[in-house]
């Protein structure tokens, strides 16, 4: 298997889960109600755990240990997708984006515990469990939210149109895309998609949601790349700011 | 001559550090441990949930432990070979946990539905009459609900 192809991959898995994780960390204190502010704060720390997983996985095949990777590159040199490191908005937008990113994010997991390359497998099998409770909590507050009062249905419906493209983009592929699927090691981008469009679609169905028409929607493709939105370099340099007073400190 | 059982009778010792009642042998953390010809001892451990923070303190706690009874060479691993989920708690464990005030989590395929997270016992009244507040607790691993019962907030070990 090509080294590459899979370091690829887990930069893309590790780098959405760091940065969301991130994100996420923001509500704390500041969650609409005690209980969400609490999920928040959890879903982050899961996230930042997850992609400590990863950049464990990555360690092993020769890149750097886990915290210099993760507080010392650049936004260039980061593969999440946009739409995790988007600012978290109002609450609306980031149950949002929970939603939609959360219910790809088991599917990849789902596919990749079923992988070929047993690192990633075992990751994945161990990982998609603990996501199950994201996914959990994400559809039960779109379907409550969804279904209730005017403000509620019309601020859910302007973040969804908002985040559309860029959640479409969270399916860019990679260089390696052929190479993994023919190799087993996940059954790619295009199938991660359409399972994912399956399973939002039927939580958007039991709600006053419309989801918007895909065929018109142009993704904000890049992210898988090394191209970023003006958020994420503020938000590295946030998040690096203690690591980098002395990046030898033994915690 | 050392032997596994004697490393997991020693084991028994180290506990849960958010939960003192609970070995890590019993929560199910503790996967695998190998003695070699030469007494050379290891132990595979994995986490509960993969950011929990408290698993580098649960290692070392092992480690410490393995040393205080003179067995110098060991090696501790984390790993994901045996991922943890909740059935791996043993019935002591469940118990122990029932009487520190945690709902244990019930035995199940692994499959996760809404009906597993809201008819929880009531680990003070055994009442099912009991509602879900939230899936995410005060840590990873546990999640809060209301007993209509005896009127009282209490937390699960979530299953997994």
């Amino acid at each position: 298997m090509n080294e590459q192809a899979i370091k690829d991959l887990l930069y893309k898995l590790a780098d959405d889960q760091l940065i969301l994780g991130h994100r996420n960390s923001e509500w704390t204190g500041f969650g609409p109600i005690l209980e969400e502010d609490i999920a928040f704060s959890s879903m982050a720390q899961d996230k930042i755990g997850h992609s400590l997983a990863f950049y464990t996985l990555l360690q092993e095949l020769g890149e750097a240990e886990p915290d210099t990777v993760a507080f010392t590159r650049n936004a260039n040199q980061f593969h999440n997708s946009h739409l995790v490191e988007l600012p978290n908005g109002e609450y609306d937008f980031s149950l949002i984006r929970h939603f939609l990113y959360d219910n790809a994010e088991i599917i990849r997991f789902e596919m990749l515990s079923q992988s070929s390359y047993e690192p990633i497998a075992k990751v994945a099998t161990k990982l998609k469990g603990e996501v199950k409770y994201h996914v959990l909590h994400a559809n039960t507050w779109i379907k409550n939210l969804g279904s209730s009062t005017e403000e509620a249905i019309l601020r859910l419906q302007s973040s969804l149109n908002e985040a559309m493209p860029y959640a479409l983009a969270m399916f860019e592929k990679s260089n390696y895309e052929q190479e993994l699927i023919d190799a087993g090691v996940y059954a790619g981008e295009e199938a991660v998609k359409a399972e994912w469009l399956k399973r939002i679609q039927a939580v958007i169905e039991k709600t006053d949601l419309k989801l918007p028409d895909l065929t018109t929607i142009e993704p904000k493709f890049g992210g898988r790349y090394g191209e970023h939105t003006e958020h994420l370099q503020p938000l590295l340099d946030e998040m690096a700011e203690v690591f980098k007073i002395d990046p030898t400190a033994e915690w | 001559m050392l032997t596994k059982e004697n490393i997991l009778t020693l084991l028994e010792e180290v506990k849960d550090p958010e939960i003192p009642v609970l070995s890590l042998v019993d929560l199910g953390v503790i996967t695998g441990v190998e003695v070699s010809k030469d007494d050379h001892v290891t132990v595979n451990m994995t986490p509960t949930f993969a950011g929990c923070p408290a698993m580098d303190y649960m290692k070392k706690d092992v480690e410490r432990t393995l040393e205080k009874h003179g067995i110098t060479n060991y090696k501790v691993n984390m790993t994901f070979d045996k991922p943890w989920d909740s059935n791996k708690l043993s019935e002591k464990g469940r118990k122990q946990l029932k009487e520190f005030g945690l709902a244990p989590p019930p035995k199940y395929d692994l499959i996760l539905d809404l009906d597993i997270l809201e008819h929880v016992k009531c680990p003070y009244c055994d009442s099912d009459n009991t509602d879900m507040r939230t899936p995410f607790g005060p840590t990873l691993c546990r999640s809060m609900h209301y007993c209509n019962n005896c009127k009282q907030m209490f937390e699960q070990f979530k299953p997994l």
